[in-house]
């Protein structure tokens, strides 16, 4: 395999289990998926699905000791070409890749931000520390990445504090922190959700304008199916814990093959001149399992209309091929989909 | 700036006002301080005299306003048993005082918070449940058992410290240990609980995905931000202190101005325990106002809606 071959990152079985006075829940059961060198991958699920688990658990920042990693890889290719598991890493090895390789930008801008430092100093400390540049090199290259956020004013910005900017600026305050030692990777869990609709498209239009100047990848994880079809290139959804499909992002939308992507896609409002087009809004009927006692065989099979007893509820169906670069986890999918065995 | 540090005056002033008079009130219905302060066999005629030269024979509403006239003028009345002023005799055992109550609160936070930093880093390791248990004995062995065991261990029986007065430091070593003791023990868990919140929250998350290393993320990110409620913790502690070290300064005879207070209430020495609240009470609107002043430098919200 040659190495542009090899992905950016490979998260291969990837399981975390969190431990708490409810019992025990398998927050991430064995997540597998990969990142591509300058592409966009959402990781799409609804709230509880183990997305932002996921992601926490690559940046090795799963909230320990209710959390652990038990078990997979995380496979991350270096800027020198080597390819890491940072699951394995000794803590400074992955406290080298973090903030400086890989970047987070999360939901809640407001609250990530320190209170008691300014902007500038928050910024200005991932700079110092990854590139060794003294406080007012590194302080200069905040200023540059406000001004290239299309922040107003960014010399003054630097010495305001997080309680004197609204939520949107605090985002984008976030994303320049993320991205001043021009990442490879940056994994952007909701980091539009919280805030205004106006502002949410800036955000994501900001998102995307960076991704193309510096080059990076983004594993974008989101709930938002719309958000999806505007950023990504390919999609990987969860559903309780799991990986259950995987696809380009315009097979997914034209081909979902899991019931459970069917269901989501047909919940989503779709603005159409043309009558025919026109379809009721579906939801998917049911609940998310409770994450301390999941159902047997297929975790969506209560909720699925085409469940078959004796093969949804027996075994776990696995990943297969069912189109170009297209999985999908369901025992179905070639009957509901019309296709022959 | 100007207009928040003459409101805080004026509200100081205040708090004085009202405390010194409640004590003034309170004092002169416990009892007759020429009782206390007669010889028996003195006659009821010299009793009067007494009673007159000390101004005690007026109704209490002008001794009050005599008492705070002379407060105006600087004069906080004689000794009823040395005639020396009574602020001069309070304010010469301020020193002992204040270098006991700082040592101990010295030594409290140094103990107190790399315990506290300690036992947060790893919730229930080893360290954590040591310093749990210890903190428990911290908090329920009371000070005159502590005063009287380390006397016992380290003046009577290994003789390598003076058990009673003032000189040296080595004078305050054990009673500076015995007021420490309780507030390491408080401060270590408080350290815990304030730092355990903290380390939860999304900025502590943001600066460890920056790469930031963990004695950085504990120190400069983590504790810093949970400064506030120590700083309110340590004020009132040394408030307490302050007005609070008379069994220490009793137990090792230091001659400190609880100790001082104790023997004038026994006595019923007026002026001297007036001087006493009135010095106790400064002390407290001091450090209060310190702990606010501390809470704007430390706290960038604060000082914008301060």
């Amino acid at each position: 395999m040659s190495a542009s071959k090899v992905p950016l990152l490979s998260v291969q079985d990837l399981r975390v289990r969190f431990s708490t006075d409810e019992g025990i829940a398998d927050a991430v059961d064995g997540v597998s998926l990969e990142v591509r060198e300058g592409e966009t991958l959402a990781l799409v699920g609804e709230s509880g699905s183990g997305k932002s688990v996921s992601s926490l658990a690559i940046m090795g920042l799963v909230p320990r000791p209710v959390g652990e990693v038990i078990g997979g890889r995380v496979l991350f290719r270096g800027r020198d070409g080597e390819v890491r598991d940072l699951l394995r890493l000794p803590p400074r090895a992955l406290r080298r890749i973090r903030g400086d390789e890989i970047a987070m930008v999360f939901q809640e801008p407001m609250s990530s931000l320190n209170p008691v430092y300014t902007l500038g100093e928050q910024i200005a400390e991932t700079v110092r520390l990854h590139q060794g540049k003294d406080h007012r090199a590194a302080l200069r290259v905040a200023a540059e990445m406000l001004a290239l956020l299309g922040i107003p004013d960014p010399e003054a910005r630097l010495s305001a504090y997080p309680h004197q900017i609204s939520g949107g600026m605090a985002q984008r305050v976030m994303i320049a922190m993320a991205l001043a030692c021009r990442p490879r990777l940056l994994i952007a869990d909701e980091p539009s959700t919280a805030l205004d609709v106006t502002i949410q498209a800036q955000v994501l239009d900001l998102i995307a304008r960076m991704k193309r100047e510096i080059g990076m990848a983004v594993l974008f994880i989101t709930h938002h199916l719309g958000v999806v079809a505007e950023i990504a290139d390919r999609v990987t959804v969860m559903y309780a814990g799991r990986v259950v499909e995987q696809a380009p992002t315009a097979a997914l939308f034209a081909t979902p093959r899991m019931p459970y992507t069917q269901g989501l896609l047909r919940s989503v409002p779709r603005l159409s001149t043309d009558d025919s087009a026109r379809t009721r809004l579906e939801a998917i009927p049911g609940e998310a399992p409770n994450p301390f006692d999941q159902p047997p065989g297929c975790r969506f099979h209560p909720r699925c209309t085409h469940a078959l007893p004796g093969t949804c509820d027996n075994a776990v169906p696995g990943m297969e091929a069912c189109g170009t670069d297209h999985a999908v986890r369901c025992a179905r999918w070639r009957a509901i989909a019309g296709v022959p065995a | 700036m100007a207009r928040f540090l003459l409101t805080r005056a004026l509200q100081a002033l205040f708090t004085l006002w009202v405390v010194v008079s409640l004590v003034f009130l309170l004092i002169h219905a416990t009892g007759d301080p020429i009782a206390v302060l007669a010889p028996q066999q003195m006659n009821a005629h010299d009793r009067a005299i007494l009673r007159a030269a000390l101004g005690l024979d007026q109704p209490l509403t002008v001794q009050y306003f005599r008492y705070w006239a002379g407060v105006l003028h600087g004069n906080l009345g004689v000794s009823y048993y040395s005639g020396q002023p009574a602020m001069r005799l309070i304010l010469e055992r301020v020193p002992v005082t204040l270098e006991l109550v700082g040592l101990s609160i010295g030594v409290a936070v140094l103990l107190g918070v790399p315990f506290g930093i300690w036992a947060a880093v790893r919730p229930d390791g080893v360290a954590d449940r040591v310093l749990r248990n210890l903190s428990v004995l911290g908090s329920s062995v009371p000070t005159f058992f502590l005063g009287i065991l380390l006397i016992y261990v380290f003046s009577v029986a290994f003789n390598i410290l003076p058990a009673s007065g003032a000189g040296g430091l080595q004078h305050f070593i054990m009673p500076a240990f015995t007021l420490a003791f309780f507030r390491i023990a408080l401060f270590t868990r408080l350290v815990r609980s304030t730092l355990l919140e903290t380390l939860n929250q999304n900025h502590v998350r943001t600066a460890r995905a920056k790469g930031v290393s963990e004695p950085v993320v504990i120190l400069k990110h983590a504790l810093r931000t949970a400064l506030l409620p120590l700083v309110t913790v340590f004020g009132l502690q040394f408030g307490q202190l302050f007005a609070g070290a008379v069994i220490t300064e009793t137990i090792f005879a230091l001659p400190g101005m609880n100790r001082m207070a104790l023997q004038a209430l026994y006595r019923l020495d007026y002026p001297i325990i007036l001087a006493y609240v009135l010095v106790v009470a400064a002390m407290f609107v001091t450090i209060n106002f310190l702990v606010d002043m501390a809470y704007g430098l430390l706290d960038p919200r604060v000082r914008d809606h301060g």
